[in-house]
C-alpha cells in the first residue's frame, strides 16, 4: 500500500516537473544577466573558461557559501566520530603487492593532476572543487592500499584554515581597493588565455583547491581510521 | 542522429542501473551500480557541452561517493537482510 502511494506520488511529481521544465527555453537566445555574461564575461575577467568566471567572480559569494557548507559538513562528521565510543586503529590486513605498487605509482601522478586541474581552472574545464576531489581520491587510494599510511592531521587542518582565510581576504581586498566584495580589479587582468591572467580568479581557485583537497582528505582519513570498539 | 540514439541508450542504461541499485540485496553491487549511474551521467553532461559538471560528476559521484560507501560497507555488512 505504502509502495503504491509512493509510486503514484512520484508519477504526479514527475508529471508536473516535466510540465514546468518543458516551458523553459533550452539553449535558445539568452537575455538579461546571462546575455551580459556571454557578451562581457571575457572582456571583464579575461578568463578563457567562462564557467569559472561566473562561478568564482560573478557568483563568488555563492561559492564562498558552498565552501562553508562543505566545511560545516566535515565539522559535523568529525564531531559525530568523536562522540561515539570509537578508537583509532592502525594495524590492518596488508593489501596485495600489485595494489600497493600501483597505488604508489599513481599517488604522485594523481596529486599532480589535481593540482593541474585547479591551477588551470580559469583556462580549461574544472577548478578548485574538481581538483581538490582528485587529490582527496589519491589520498584515499593510499589509505586503502597501505594501512601504515596516515596523513598529518594537524597539517591538513592548518592548510584548510589558511586556504579558507585566503579566499575571504581576497574578497575583502576587493571590497577595500576594488569597490565590491571579490571585485576583480585589484591586480592586473593580464592577457587572455595565458596562465597568469584573469586577475584574482586563479588565486581563489587555488585556495579552493587546497581547501577542498585537505578537507576531504582529513574527512576520509577520519572515516577509515576510526573503528567502533568491540 | 546516431549520437542521439546513443544518448537515448545511455539514459535507459542509467534508469536500468538505478533500478538495479535499489532492488539488489548485495550492497556492494548496488554501490558499484550507483557509481556507474554517475559515470554515465557524466558522459551525458559532456554531450550536453557541460565539461565542468561532467568532471565534478565523475570525480565526486563515480569516485569519492562510491569509495565512501565501500568504506561504510566494510565496516558494516555486505548483504541486505
Amino acid at each position: 500500500m505504502r509502495k503504491w502511494l509512493a509510486i503514484i506520488f512520484l508519477i504526479v511529481l514527475g508529471f508536473f516537473m516535466a510540465k514546468i521544465t518543458s516551458s523553459f527555453p533550452f539553449g535558445e537566445e539568452k537575455w538579461g544577466v546571462s546575455r551580459h555574461y556571454v557578451d562581457k564575461g571575457i572582456e571583464e575577467n579575461r578568463g578563457s573558461n567562462l564557467v569559472t568566471s561566473i562561478v568564482v567572480n560573478y557568483r563568488g559569494f555563492d561559492t564562498l557559501g558552498e565552501v562553508t557548507v562543505l566545511f560545516l559538513a566535515a565539522t559535523a562528521l568529525a564531531f559525530l566520530l568523536s562522540t561515539c565510543r570509537c578508537r583509532r586503529r592502525y594495524e590492518r590486513r596488508e593489501a596485495s603487492l600489485i595494489v600497493k605498487t600501483a597505488s604508489e605509482t599513481l599517488y604522485p601522478l594523481l596529486i599532480l593532476f589535481g593540482a593541474y586541474i585547479f591551477i588551470h581552472g580559469h583556462l580549461t574545464p574544472g577548478g578548485g572543487f574538481q581538483g581538490g576531489t582528485v587529490i582527496a581520491s589519491a589520498v584515499m587510494l593510499m589509505l586503502l592500499a597501505h594501512f601504515t599510511f596516515h596523513p598529518n592531521h594537524r597539517a591538513l587542518s592548518t592548510v584548510e584554515g589558511l586556504a579558507g582565510i585566503t579566499f575571504v581576504l581576497i574578497g575583502f581586498a576587493g571590497l577595500i581597493w576594488g569597490g565590491s566584495f571579490l571585485a576583480n580589479n585589484i591586480i592586473p587582468l593580464g592577457q587572455w588565455n595565458r596562465l597568469f591572467s584573469a586577475g584574482v580568479i586563479p588565486l581563489i581557485y587555488v585556495a579552493v583547491g587546497f581547501k577542498v583537497g585537505s578537507e576531504l582528505s582529513g574527512l576520509i582519513t577520519d572515516m577509515i581510521k576510526t573503528t567502533k570498539e568491540e | 542522429m546516431i549520437l542521439e540514439y546513443f544518448m537515448l541508450f545511455l539514459l535507459f542504461l542509467m534508469l536500468g542501473l538505478a533500478i538495479y541499485a535499489v532492488e539488489t540485496k548485495d550492497l556492494l553491487a548496488s554501490v558499484v551500480a550507483a557509481g556507474f549511474v554517475s559515470l554515465v551521467a557524466s558522459i551525458v553532461y559532456l554531450y550536453l557541452q557541460a565539461p565542468d559538471v561532467a568532471m565534478t560528476e565523475a570525480a565526486i559521484g563515480a569516485g569519492l561517493t562510491t569509495l565512501i560507501f565501500i568504506i561504510a560497507i566494510r565496516k558494516t555488512e555486505r548483504y541486505e537482510k
